[in-house]
């Protein structure tokens, strides 16, 4: 007869903390908390003692101050009577624009180089290849530099734009000059604006001012573009409503247009709008809007070399889907083009958004080359000119490395809700 | 019935007729055609837009190229030749420019009778990475790949030769200790090789090293950091990067994957925050801020201070790619490796990680492109690299107002490397491909 006998009763032995795997990893965490903790401490004691001997303490009152310097691009009113921290923000703005515009133009470019890419025209789909290896395998710096001296250097003076045969013309019907100093394009100025002053004859017989803009009027414009654009979707839920219930759809393409436009030309209308052309006055160009070669050269070869990346990843995507999906398609009796909208599309844009995302993310870190080329971003006003007026370099790297944290965690944050929103849903 | 059939029907065929050749659409050249350029409306537009664009390109490349000025010392005096040929000064390139300051691109300001050095170590690479990159070479010649490191920086600084062996030498020590702990304990064995060899290189290198040179001193002449630049310093920087970030992102990828809290944690924060931060802020923190941080004194080469920094850089990006690799691993790899009995550090050098890694070679060749075009940004913090010099060769009166013929050749050269990295990565890819498909 076997009898249960209790197990015998372990007393813990210290071996135990290495040799037992229950204990193993609690010792393994012990340790290595017991290390990071001393080089944190390390660091930390460097840092205060350093700091001790060169007499200088951690304060960020310096935002406070005046700057005292200069940005030439500023998207908020900003002089160099204001503080370091509006000083900051202009450059946060900068970095934003130009990420943004980026993003955008990298997006345009890359669908389109990618999708040509797939194309069966061989030669298209070489001359892509040949793109898209080349802007991938070159530093982005090169072409921004290149870009800029392409600018600066090889573009027309504002002077060769002058007198009776001019050795340089505006181009797109006298609306667009491209210059050394940059990229002049036309804006749209509104005669009844509400809230910039009226556009008022000068008294000496000279071409009145164009008319200007505001704020509001822009607000206004967009949000009744915003809204009429919410009321297009709205007409087509109903006729995807009524195809649900009856079978039919209803023609609506002409009233979704309609509503799209009709508004926002109304407004667009009563506020006066009027495309204002840059044109010389003296050795410059003035009025439209002035593109400065920073922005442009920035721009243009962060899209490029995005949208190379961009490009590679629509391909695999697109290619990602397999190939019965779109033969089931065709065999359901699909046209190519509902094929794409319906089946393929939604199926590769679950392979490519989330590397897209961390593209954008990319671009919006590598706009920080904009030192490169004199762009005012927040790198080189408040890591670079405050910095280095202030001495601050501590506390101003900080700033700024916080500041693209910040920015990449709420951009991972924003792909992450996508990701669960889109992912395949398994039973 | 079969025999009747030859009396009712008049005639039979009893040979095969030859093949009769395709019509003439369907065959050759004008088939290619067809299918690759004419397809449809579309494709014909395509194509003809794009040999419109490909006939302007090559209509503006292609002469600036053939009447490319080589012999010249100035742009103005290229431009005279360009002239005195008739043209004008933009019809010709002139590459003149990479003539004249060729050495400074290569080598930034080596001393010019040391220039066989760079050189030589550059060789020492390429023949030591052989081993590594290709299967058929004789495995004996990867201690030849494990000396390379230090004999390259010997040749490329120079100075004593002790000081490199005394370094080299912290390894074998740390092999010695692992090897004769581990039969005690394999944690403590491990804790001994890693903190042995940094006792040893932070207090008994230097002086042993010093002393051995002063009884035998075996040397070359000695070379500054800041003497480094063009081509040479890029590579270096690279290079640099590429061996010492493969084995940090692959700790740091399976710290995150762990399933000890304070490891993933540390792991997963340092990836997040070096991730997040664009590598030019970290470069300006390794020459503004490093200081702050060290114990009072010490200052150590600016080139050392950016490889460490575009170390920890490109290793969070390598372990994010890794760590991607071991996610895609079924999990039935570990089970069958806990099954088999293999503790963690054999299951993961045996099972894990060679499939792991498999998965993951084109994420980590593209990274390592990605490190390798990121070295031109230390063109900020004060170092020459390649685009260092293209700006100072352009801020010279000689050379004011050229740009293409610069900017041209250094993208070319980075093109080639980064592009045979990636073609590399594709043929290992198709190399290592188990499955049939």
């Amino acid at each position: 007869m076997s009898t249960l006998s209790e197990p015998p009763k372990a007393s813990f032995r210290l071996s135990q903390l290495i040799y037992d795997t229950r204990y193993r990893s609690l010792t393994i965490q012990v340790i290595a908390s017991i290390l990071i903790a001393l080089g944190l401490a390390w660091l930390i004691n460097n840092t205060i003692v350093n700091l001790d001997n060169l007499g200088k303490d951690i304060k960020f009152d310096f935002l406070g101050s005046q700057a005292g310097y200069d940005i030439n691009q500023r998207l908020i009113e900003y002089d160099s009577q204001d503080t370091h921290a509006r000083a900051a923000i202009v450059g946060i703005l900068n970095t934003l624009l130009v990420a943004f515009l980026g993003c955008i133009a990298a997006t345009i470019i890359g669908v389109t180089a990618g999708v040509l890419r797939l194309s069966k025209n061989w030669l298209i789909s070489k001359l892509m290849t040949v793109y898209v290896e080349g802007f991938r395998n070159v530093p982005l710096l090169l072409w921004i530099l290149l870009i800029f001296a392409l600018m600066t250097e090889g573009m027309p003076q504002p002077r060769d734009f002058r007198g009776d045969e001019p050795a340089a013309t505006m181009s797109l019907g006298d609306n667009v000059a491209v210059t050394n100093r940059g990229i002049y394009i036309p804006r749209i100025g509104f005669n009844n604006s509400i809230g910039a002053e009226a556009a008022e004859p000068v008294s000496d017989g000279e071409d009145t001012p164009p008319p200007g803009s505001s704020g509001v009027d822009w607000l206004l414009v967009l949000g009744v573009l915003f809204a009429s654009f919410f009321g297009q979707r709205y007409v087509k839920q109903r006729a995807d409503g009524i195809q649900e219930d009856t079978g039919l759809r209803p023609t609506t393409w002409y009233l979704r247009l309609g509503i799209l436009i009709i508004p926002t030309a109304i407004v667009m209308f009563v506020l006066g709008a009027q495309v204002v052309s840059p044109y010389l006055k003296g050795f410059n160009f003035t009025e439209g809007v002035h593109l400065r070669n920073s922005l442009i050269a920035l721009w243009f070869a962060l899209s490029l070399y995005t949208g190379a990346f961009i490009a590679e990843i629509v391909r695999s995507g697109i290619m990602a889907v397999s190939k019965g999906q779109s033969e089931a398609a065709f065999a359901l009796g699909m046209r190519p083009n509902w094929t794409m909208n319906l089946v393929i599309l939604p199926q590769a844009l679950r392979v490519i958004i989330p590397p897209l995302i961390s593209q954008y993310l990319n671009l919006t870190k590598n706009s920080s080359l904009a030192l490169a080329v004199g762009y005012m971003d927040v790198r080189s006003t408040l890591g670079g000119i405050t910095i280095n007026q202030t001495g601050r370099e501590l506390e101003g790297m900080l700033l700024l490395g916080l500041f693209y944290l910040v920015l990449s965690l709420l951009i991972s944050g924003v792909m992450n809700i996508y990701n669960n929103s889109v992912k395949l849903q398994e039973r | 019935m079969s025999d009747t059939h030859a009396q009712t029907v008049a005639y039979v065929r009893d040979t095969m007729l030859a093949e009769s050749a395709p019509p003439l659409a369907e065959k050759g050249a004008v088939k290619w055609f067809r299918e690759n350029l004419f397809s449809s409306p579309v494709n014909v537009l395509l194509t003809i837009v794009s040999l419109f664009v490909l006939f302007l390109v090559l209509r503006l490349v292609l002469p600036w190229l053939t009447n490319a000025v080589w012999d010249a010392n100035s742009l103005s005096e290229c431009r005279e030749i360009l002239a005195a040929k008739g043209l004008g000064s933009h019809d010709g390139a002139c590459l003149a420019v990479i003539k004249d300051r060729w050495h400074q691109l290569m080598f930034g300001f080596y001393p010019s009778h040391l220039y066989w050095r760079p050189v030589l170590a550059f060789v020492l690479f390429l023949v030591a990475i052989m081993p590594v990159l290709f299967s058929w070479v004789p495995r004996q010649a990867l201690y030849l790949t494990a000396a390379a490191p230090f004999l390259g920086y010997w040749l490329v600084w120079g100075g004593s030769i002790w000081g490199i062996v005394f370094v080299a030498l912290a390894i074998v020590i740390g092999y010695a200790v692992f090897r004769a702990l581990e039969g005690v304990n394999g944690i403590l064995a491990t804790v001994g090789a890693i903190l042995v060899p940094i006792i040893y290189l932070l207090y008994a290198a230097g002086p042993l090293a010093g002393q051995v040179n002063d009884i035998l001193p075996i040397g070359i002449e000695a070379v500054k950091s800041n003497q480094l630049g063009g081509f040479t310093l890029a590579i270096i920087i690279g290079l640099a990067g590429i061996v010492l970030s493969l084995p940090l992102g692959i700790l740091l990828a399976l710290g995150r994957q762990s399933d000890l809290f304070i490891i993933k944690t540390f792991s997963v924060i340092f990836i997040e925050v070096i991730r997040g931060v664009p590598l030019i802020v970290w470069l300006f923190t390794a020459s503004l801020l490093l200081n702050y941080f060290l114990p009072p004194g010490t200052n150590f080469d600016l080139v050392l201070r950016v490889i460490i920094m575009v170390t920890l850089f490109s290793a969070a990006y390598i372990a994010e790619v890794v760590r991607g690799g071991l996610a895609a691993l079924p999990t039935g790899q570990y089970e069958a490796a806990d099954a088999l009995g293999l503790d963690y550090p054999k299951s993961m050098r045996l099972i894990v990680l060679p499939q792991a890694l498999k998965i993951s070679i084109p994420g980590i060749v593209n990274t390592f492109i990605g490190l390798f075009k990121d070295t031109t940004l230390v063109v900020f913090i004060g170092l020459s690299d390649p685009i260092g010099f293209t700006n100072l060769i352009r801020a010279n009166t000689d050379w004011n107002g050229i740009y293409w013929e610069l900017f041209g050749f250094v993208g070319l050269v980075f093109f080639i490397l980064c592009f045979s990295m990636g073609r590399y990565s594709l043929w290992l890819e198709r190399q290592l491909q188990r499955e049939h498909r």
